[in-house]
């Protein structure tokens, strides 16, 4: 790392590593990755945003592991080295929720351990981290994770909001007064069609804003 | 770069070995955080149910709050079989609801938890312990002290849909079985029933289930059905007292 350390740690390369994937290159709505989760923990804000924060804490780290050990891993069996590293952080950030956090742990129970199988983060290992230095595979691997965070938010938010009519267990709905002039919560926000649905809004709005990600025919 | 077969067998075993010891290392660090904290949570949950440790979220030092309540209201805990026999060398607190409930009934170990409020009037826990959509389902029932009038439920579950099923646990539901009965009025032992809301009157043996988690309501109803009908003998014996 020594040689090349002229590069300032936040140039622009790096800082772009850090923005491209919220929006440009963003995992779920441009490469349409991890919908999975997506559609299963946004039913909330709370699981969604510690969900987010997981994965931040798990991409991060596995893309700096990997990045360590990038020139000794043998590449016949990269995938499994990679799954290897993932599977165990994901086991780190259980029992430590399950230690300190053990009410989140409650609330999120499976959805922890099904971190291993978003694609997104094998994906950034196998693509980036493979190939960088540690410090822009962290970024990468942060940028992606928050890329796919802030997606997450943003359906729960208006999944929780419109389905429960409530943001946080907070009942906004009602501290408005709307169920008094006919308001009703929609059902159908609950179910895990609408988190397409709303994630086929997001992409829509963000198209129509960017224009970069219109492909010319 | 192309490695050799035996780089790839050392590489894999160095790899497995150093997981291994990391994640055993890590495991048995938070084993008595870990163990306490459920310990903590059983108890709250066996408080909660007659409505004590109302101030959990309020208080700083949890833990010993929890242990307080826990010593000033729970005043018995013991065992029983299905005749209502007590079974003298088992720890109601150690009882695991999931293990005993596989067992033919005969064989099973049930636990009882008496809580003594201040004013002297006493009620009966039972923990419960069923399956739901996506998994197991579980909570605590406590009854008044003619062992037929429901005081209060807690109920949880381990990953029902959230929103859907998950609801269970929430305040408003639990609260439908307040003052409900587990016996008819001929003293036969019909359980709570969980109906669809609007298509059966209200009555002293069913609550409206919830909307989108049919099949958690269903798991609600067969998990009390059958866990307090282990306990039939016992609270037709201790009912006519």
């Amino acid at each position: 790392m020594s040689k090349t350390e002229k590069e300032p740690m936040f140039s622009a390369k790096n800082i772009k590593l850090l923005s491209t994937p919220l929006n440009d290159e963003n995992p779920i709505t441009v490469q349409v990755l991890g919908i999975c989760s997506a559609l299963a923990v946004t039913v909330k804000l709370e699981p969604a945003v510690v969900l987010a924060v997981a994965v931040v804490a798990v991409m991060g780290a596995a893309n700096v592991i990997i990045s360590l050990l990038r020139k000794t891993i043998p590449s016949r069996i990269r995938i499994i080295v990679q799954l290897v590293v993932i599977a165990s952080l994901v086991i780190l950030v259980d029992q430590v929720l399950k230690a300190f956090l053990y009410d989140v742990s409650r609330q999120l129970s499976v959805f922890v351990g099904l971190i291993i199988t978003n694609c997104i983060i094998m994906g950034r290992l196998e693509a980036f981290a493979l190939g960088n230095r540690v410090w822009p595979s962290f970024l990468d691997g942060i940028g992606n994770a928050a890329g796919y965070g802030w997606i997450l938010i943003v359906v729960a938010f208006f999944r929780e909001l419109l389905g429960s009519g409530t943001l946080w267990d907070y009942p906004v709905m009602e501290k408005l007064g709307l169920f008094n002039i006919g308001y009703e919560n929609n059902g159908f926000m609950i179910l895990p069609p609408m988190a397409l649905i709303t994630v086929g809004v997001i992409i829509w709005v963000q198209r129509s804003r960017n224009r970069k990600l219109i492909e010319s025919k | 770069m192309k490695q050799s077969n035996t780089y790839i067998f050392l590489y894999s075993s160095a790899m497995v070995v150093i997981v291994a010891a990391v994640l055993s290392v890590v495991a048995t660090v938070l084993r008595p955080y870990q163990e306490l904290n459920i310990e903590i949570a059983k108890k709250l949950d066996i408080l909660r149910s007659v409505d004590k440790a109302e101030q959990v979220s309020e208080v700083r030092d949890r833990n010993a709050y929890v242990e307080e309540e826990y010593e000033r209201y729970i005043v018995d805990s013991y065992v029983i079989d299905y005749l209502g026999e007590r079974q003298e060398d088992v720890d109601a607190f150690a009882v695991n609801m999931r293990d005993e409930m596989r067992k033919p009934l005969e064989e099973r170990n049930l636990p009882v938890f008496v809580a003594r409020d201040d004013d002297g009037r006493e009620n009966y826990i039972f923990p419960v312990h069923g399956r739901g959509l996506w998994g197991p389902l579980f909570g605590y029932v406590a009854l008044e002290d003619d062992f037929n009038t429901i005081f209060g439920v807690i109920l949880d579950h381990e990953s029902e849909t959230p929103g859907l099923g998950a609801e269970i646990s929430a305040p408003f539901f639990e609260e439908r079985f307040r003052g409900k009965k587990l016996f008819d009025d001929e003293g036969e032992f019909v359980s709570v029933r969980i109906t669809k809301p609007g298509t059966v009157p209200p009555g002293d043996h069913n609550v409206d289930g919830i909307s989108g988690g049919t099949i958690t309501s269903k798991g609600v109803e067969e998990m009390l059905y059958d866990v307090l009908g282990s306990y039939k003998r016992y609270l037709e014996n201790r009912k006519n007292i």
